[in-house]
């Protein structure tokens, strides 16, 4: 801790501490004692070297995932509109080297990442980034459907200073989230660099007034665990980790994508008003509503108040209507209608009625060893077709349709 | 053809997963025959061949009991055994062909009743895919994948969910879905498909002239097609039909729990049984608005 408290108190002059930590070894030596590039390479029969095959315990990995969501996620509610404020840390605490280039830059990469996926799975929910500088938290976008908008924002903002509030930053979302309508969901994801929290006064308060407000609170933390953030998230429903690298924390952004299983008092079932509008017509000028510029053709026309719009979803802004075309529900029902995961079937386990087939179901490649035995494979335990591992990541994370069950008629 | 050792790619090389509908319902309905449609297909599948010595085909059955793959350029060998008067194409393809119809009707235990029934077209898709997915996986260097659904029959309602499931992951791997429509009516299904995916939706007009229609337009290489005038979506209409009366609406309500699609207000949601309080009235949406009003 002292080293790098130094380090923060002399800013700029990072060479000096890099000095001490590494013991005075060149830059050259310090790639390699980071990297330790040398343990992702072992040596085949030949005594070659080659690298680590670690897709089967990648595999092993996801499935004991797949199966831990499956359980408790079964028939359960999922909500599917969901107000998301995501709060950045630019506290100097950012701007550490222990993620590389620093954790500022490896946040904003992953934000980036992130708000792309949430879309892409939850395009009717909303948006908004908060920052927290120099014990302040600044709105940086509000609540809202673009991603690029907000991608841009925080291209925009990428420097850090001062101490963080964890205080301040909960009363300026749970101010935001109060606003919004009573069928959503409200969420709270800090990404935490610092290892502590400079607040104006009792975070208690905060923590409880989040609580009331059904805000679901989640934390990522880039350097250690921290009492007050686990109260938090434990306090409001969210989840807690501590990223260890950059693949982890990548991995644990990734998490808060999917809808979470929603609390039914959370939010109230409602109906909620909506237009699908049309295209416009081929060749027509309007100005567009959301860019205020002339356009030919190209767009969308509000059912409600005629005015013209370039993108769905959104929200028209002359008379607030919600703006969705069918597709934009149809690619929230997988999270309502899960694909049951497959079985493992073991190599040994072959049963004597009926042989298994050679090939994947969906891909056809071999699903047989160099030794003419039954790889690794999985199977549908609806319809008993077999698949090949990299198929079963495939239909599971991304195709949400199983080929086998999808190409038998059902009577 | 089978293993190329050099696999330099260049842009124009292509990989179509043909997806061929094979339900004999439509076919008996149809004013052109099957065996019409085949050969036409079967020109056009070696043409394709022909262009690029690195172009691979794969087809896809899609019939009315089930779907499996009945032709593969890369596994199938050069010169046919059996029949050394048939191409290889031909010979393998064919007799793949007629173990599939085969087996397919084996499979099905009861005629269609009512309507002209559909084909398992959620089921080659997702095969398709699948197949993409494993030619990604293969390398830096492999051929620019396409679907092309040749599909007759109508939509199958029932498949809609894993139809637009299909979709979307086909967009996320920018794969896009091309479409050659022979039926009566325009496939919903396939025009969202082509419009989501940046692919060509073809319906063509004289199904005499089918293999002109898929040279022109569905054998260019996804990267030439930049240079060419191909048919533009006319009016995809993603308006949403109602769940209670299976009516097009242009505004409607959402079950904030399980998104159906009501044309009315209603006390209870009747697909998940939830309860609704009080409609979201506009004064709210008015209010939001306000808020959210840029400050120009």
């Amino acid at each position: 801790m002292s080293t790098g408290e130094k380090r923060r108190l002399n800013g700029e002059a990072e060479e000096e501490d890099d000095d001490d930590i590494d013991g005075g070894l060149d830059a050259w030596e310090r790639t390699y004692t980071d990297e330790r590039s040398w343990e992702a390479l072992e040596e085949d029969e030949s005594g070659l070297l080659c690298p680590i095959d670690n897709k089967a315990i990648y595999h092993a990995q996801y499935r004991r995932r797949l199966r831990s969501l499956s359980a408790n996620a079964a028939r359960i509610q999922k909500g599917l509109i969901r107000f998301l404020y995501i709060v950045v840390d630019l506290s100097r605490a950012a701007s550490e080297m222990d993620f590389r280039p620093s954790r500022m830059v490896v946040i904003t990469k992953h934000v980036e990442a992130f708000i792309r996926e949430f879309f892409d799975q939850n395009p009717l929910s909303q948006i908004g980034l908060v920052t927290i500088k120099d014990g302040v938290a600044h709105p940086l976008t509000e609540l809202g459907g673009s991603p690029e908008s907000h991608i841009k924002a925080l291209m925009g903002k990428m420097e850090c200073s001062g101490d963080s509030s964890l205080q301040n930053a909960l009363d300026l979302v749970c101010g935001y989230l109060d606003q919004i309508p009573s069928y959503g969901h409200r969420e709270v994801l800090i990404l935490y660099s610092a290892l502590s929290t400079c607040d104006p006064g009792d975070i208690m308060e905060s923590i409880q007034k989040c609580k009331k407000s059904k805000i679901r609170c989640s934390v990522i933390g880039l350097s250690a665990e921290m009492f007050i953030c686990k109260l938090l998230c434990q306090e409001t429903g969210g989840l807690y980790s501590v990223a260890m690298d950059e693949a982890h924390f990548k991995e644990l952004m990734l998490d808060h994508a999917p809808p979470p299983p929603a609390i039914a008092e959370f939010a109230i079932a409602n109906l909620i008003k909506m237009g699908f509008p049309q295209r416009a017509a081929e060749g027509s000028i309007a100005i567009c509503s959301c860019h205020k510029e002339a356009k030919v053709g190209d767009g969308y026309i509000c059912p409600r108040c005629k005015a013209r719009v370039c993108e769905l979803p959104t929200e028209c802004r002359i008379c607030g209507l919600t703006l969705v075309s069918s597709p934009h529900l149809a690619r929230s029902y997988h999270h309502l209608f899960p694909i049951t995961p497959f079985d493992e079937v073991s190599p040994r386990q072959n049963t004597p009625l009926q042989r298994p087939p050679k090939t994947c179901f969906g891909c056809q490649q071999s699903l047989l060893n160099p030794g003419n035995k039954l790889g690794l494979s999985v199977a549908c335990p609806k319809c008993n077709q077999y698949f090949c591992v990299d198929c079963d990541i495939y239909i599971h994370e991304s195709l949400h349709n199983c080929p086998g069950c999808e190409s038998f008629r059902h009577s | 053809m089978a293993s190329v050792p050099s696999k330099l790619y260049s842009d124009d090389v292509s990989l179509v997963m043909v997806l061929l509908d094979t339900n004999p319902f439509f076919w008996t309905t149809s004013s052109l025959p099957f065996s019409q449609f085949l050969a036409q297909v079967l020109a056009f599948l070696n043409s394709m061949l022909l262009l690029n010595q690195l172009n691979q085909v794969v087809v896809i059955a899609t019939g009315y009991n089930s779907c499996d793959y009945i032709y593969d350029s890369s596994s199938a060998p050069n010169h046919s055994s059996e029949d050394a008067r048939l191409p290889a194409l031909y010979s393998n393809l064919l007799q793949k062909l007629e173990e599939f119809m085969i087996r397919d009707e084996k499979l099905g235990k009861e005629e269609p009743r009512g309507k002209l029934a559909s084909s398992l077209l959620s089921g080659s898709l997702s095969m398709a895919l699948c197949y993409i997915q494993r030619v990604f996986r293969s390398g830096p260097l492999h051929p620019q994948p396409r679907i092309l659904c040749l599909q007759g029959s109508p939509d199958g309602p029932e498949q809609y969910v894993a139809v637009m499931n299909a979709i979307f992951s086909a967009q996320r791997s920018m794969v896009p879905i091309d479409s050659c429509y022979v039926g009566a009516h325009n496939s919903a299904f396939l025009q969202q498909a082509s419009y989501i995916t940046g692919g060509v939706y073809v319906k063509p007009q004289h199904l005499d002239g089918l293999f002109q229609y898929l040279v022109t337009v569905f054998a260019t290489d996804l990267h030439s097609r930049s240079f060419l005038q191909l048919p533009r979506p006319a009016g995809v209409d993603f308006r949403a039909s109602c769940f209670c009366h299976k009516m097009t609406i242009d505004m409607g309500y959402i079950c904030s729990v399980c998104l159906s699609i009501f044309c009315k207000h209603h006390k209870k949601c009747s697909t998940c049984g939830s309860v609704f309080g009080q409609a979201q009235s506009d004064n709210t949406s008015a209010s939001d608005r306000k808020r959210k009003a840029p400050e120009t």
